[in-house]
């Protein structure tokens, strides 16, 4: 049995209106229906742009939000289901490490009560001083000296505070650790640092993780398995080096093509897919495949059926209606939805011209989820800043490595 | 990379952020003291309100004369509009029924740094109770939480859309004329600010990360309120209570002014020197400038004290 396993896990948030008493007026699908399995001692990489709910998920699991309806099964029990006080104390086995290191430290208090404040709340540790042994230990593991005891989380680098923040998890002994994009707040030349540090922990204690991350090139450095979420739900679960090989779904091969190449010649002579469009509001999410706005090779029925994930062979699963069909060659590319370019081209020329055609035919199809979008709430915009990254995936993290 | 070596270099590492620090931390409220005691603006309020307590302690003691006798009576005549000013007796003159204005204004500093300071007590208090009740509810509450926010919160609402003065009038009406009416009257009007400003300052802080964290790890509710949310919610209502003193103190004047205030006239307030002095404005200005020129001094104290505070507390604010 896998250690953490989710069934059909939604998410739907409420968008409230109202002067008094706020009235709902609909819903954001933040999380839409989402099955995996973690096994333990894997990591399980999630991947997608901005908006998508993976966050979102990596919240749910944690009951950080509140779960619409599924199960979030750990170890035979299920999360969704359990009374508060019996969920506090699970607590302790299911840890997060933040994306900002230093919004995700209380700055009032100092490193001792931060990493002690856990510690105490589940009773490990008679006293504190025990705790503070137990600290000490974990500082060390994560290299940080251990005077840092004493200090507070503004005297510290970015990558000692996340270093922190991966020891305040520690402390508990967690069976899984949810990482919500552990480096991405951090220097590239830190982020190695941190990616090298959560291997190495996971080595040592024998932990299971759970990375989210819109860094291609760190997913795939840290994976085992890796799911590609597309507004709410997953669209392709592989394991990472099949995954990276031979992307399947048509947004995980748009997804993959975005990576530079660090060979200038194959860099030159590859093809790129160039999604058009924005990611639809998830408060009114388009028809059947969520993706079918912006595929290239959208059919008629992706319009009308949602398709399931299925297993098309070793451990690949994937949510769309035509894999086969994509990957024989028997559909060809639209090119109203994407432009193949060739990178070789003169690169702005290429954008703007493939931008240019798939502007119209994006319009038609957006126009409903553009309206929709002044309605949308918050939740959508807080990673609005992911986006530009995603297509400029780093490579550096793996090479640091 | 073998595990050896990566324990290795994680060591290299500890060793490497060991150096260049000192083993002691500073905690936020400690630099924002720092940056306090370096702050111009925060010493010269500071000096101004320590020389205003000092002169509402002793001032009844180092008074020269009984601020309550009318010891000059026979000097003063006010159907000819003949008043004394400023002579080597009495510093600061003397008022419209012959008493010394100088002990007059130095004993009734106590009067008014009183008003001030239980006022704004009143108001903090009891707005500081609301907001945390509501600021809690409205952040870890869930849905019933914020029900219980919204009512709490129009509730004040309501209480903020009464003019201030207009309101601690009709208090002072229905209590009757007194100095305790106009400390109620004054302090009502400061609860619904203090409790919408913990309340949305809680909110603020409610939404960062490290109160996700505290939940994550398990933390009581009641402790993430205390332990987390509330220390760092605090900064602008310590900054709003120093600003208030000094809004308080004009407001307890204006209330006495209008004849709200000790209904016994001759017990010395700033507030009420000033609303006497006003009907001899045209033949003895000066009776009307001292009071009014404490409470000046003394407000624009409070309120420089206040503003150095705001910037120690949260830098990044300066402008």
């Amino acid at each position: 049995m896998s250690l953490l396993e989710l069934n059909d896990v939604k998410v739907h948030f409420p968008i409230k209106r109202g002067v008094f008493f706020d009235r709902t007026v609909g819903h954001v699908y933040a999380v839409d229906g989402i099955s995996l399995k973690v096994e333990a001692g894997e990591t399980y990489g999630l991947v997608g742009e901005s908006g998508c709910g993976k966050t979102t998920l990596g919240r749910a699991v944690l009951r950080l939000v509140d779960i619409t309806s599924g199960e979030v099964v750990l170890d035979g029990t299920d999360l969704a289901s359990l009374p508060d006080k019996e969920m506090r104390s699970m607590r302790r086995r299911l840890q997060m490490v933040f994306q900002d290191p230093l919004g995700s430290l209380n700055p009032r208090q100092n490193i001792e009560s931060i990493l002690s404040e856990g510690m105490a709340a589940h009773g490990i540790g008679a006293n504190q001083e025990e705790r503070r042994e137990k600290i000490r230990a974990i500082l060390a593991k994560v290299g940080l000296p251990s005077n840092a005891l004493s200090r507070y989380p503004h005297e510290f680098s970015g990558g000692q505070r996340q270093r922190i923040g991966i020891a305040r998890a520690l402390v508990l002994e967690p069976d899984v650790i949810i990482c919500d994009e552990p480096v991405s707040a951090l220097d590239v030349s830190i982020q190695a640092q941190v990616v090298n540090l959560l291997d190495e922990l996971q080595e040592e204690l024998g932990l299971t993780y759970v990375v989210i991350a819109h860094d291609l090139a760190v997913v795939r450095h840290i994976s085992d398995v890796i799911g590609v979420m597309y507004l709410g739900s997953l669209v392709e679960e592989a394991p990472s080096d099949s995954l990276y090989a031979e992307p399947k779904h048509p947004y995980t091969k748009a997804l993959m093509s975005a990576v530079p190449i660090p060979d200038p010649v194959v860099e030159e002579a590859r093809e790129r897919i160039l999604l058009t469009g924005d990611l639809p509001s998830p408060a009114n999410p388009p028809s059947g495949c969520r993706f079918h706005t912006r595929c290239p090779w959208a059919q008629p029925k992706c319009k009308e059926e949602r398709p399931q994930l299925r297993e098309v062979g070793d451990g690949h699963r994937v949510a769309c209606h035509f894999v086969e069909d994509i990957e024989s060659g028997v559909l060809q590319i639209g090119t109203d939805r994407a432009a193949v370019v060739p990178a070789a081209r003169t690169e702005d020329a290429g954008i703007e011209a493939a931008a240019a055609k798939a502007a119209e035919a994006a319009e038609a199809a957006e126009d409903k989820a553009v309206e929709e979008k002044s309605a949308s709430v918050e939740a959508t915009d807080s990673e609005a800043a992911e986006t530009d990254s995603t297509e400029s995936a780093k490579d550096s993290t793996a090479q640091g490595a | 990379m073998t595990t050896s070596t990566k324990a290795a270099k994680i060591e290299r590492l500890a060793e490497l952020t060991a150096q260049n620090e000192t083993s002691s931390g500073a905690s936020l409220w400690r630099e924002a003291f720092r940056r306090l005691k370096t702050s111009k603006m925060a010493i010269i309020g500071g000096v101004v309100i320590a020389a205003f307590i000092v002169m509402a302690v002793v001032g009844p003691w180092v008074a020269p004369h009984s601020p309550k006798a009318l010891t000059w009576k026979d000097e003063v005549f006010l159907n000819r509009g003949e008043f004394v000013g400023p002579r080597g007796e009495n510093w600061f003159g003397l008022d419209h029924l012959g008493r010394d204005m100088f002990s007059r204004f130095l004993v009734g500093a106590r009067q008014t740094l009183l008003v001030g300071v239980v006022s704004m007590l009143i108001g903090l208090i009891i707005g500081a109770v609301i907001g945390v009740v509501s600021g809690a509810a409205a952040t870890l509450g869930g849905a019933a939480g914020r029900r219980v926010d919204t009512v709490v919160m129009r509730i004040t609402d309501i209480m903020l859309a009464l003019p201030s003065l207009l309101l601690a009038a009709s208090i002072a009406a229905v209590m009757g004329q007194s100095l305790t009416t106009v400390m109620i009257a004054v302090g009502v009007v400061q609860i619904p600010i203090f409790a919408r400003l913990l309340r949305g300052s809680m909110l603020a802080q409610g939404s960062k990360d490290y109160v996700l964290a505290a939940k994550s790890l398990g933390i009581r509710k009641r402790r993430i309120v205390v332990t987390q949310i509330l220390p760092n919610s605090l900064s602008p209502v310590i900054v709003q209570a120093t600003l208030s003193l000094a809004t308080a103190i004009i407001e307890a004047a204006a209330l006495s002014y209008l004849g709200l205030g000790n209904p016994d006239p001759s017990v010395p307030e700033w507030g009420v020197m000033l609303s006497q002095a006003q009907r001899f404005f045209d033949n003895a200005p000066m009776m009307a400038v001292y009071p009014a020129v404490g409470i000046i001094i003394t407000a624009l104290g409070f309120t420089l004290l206040g503003e150095a505070m705001r910037e120690a507390l949260d830098p990044k604010l300066r402008g």
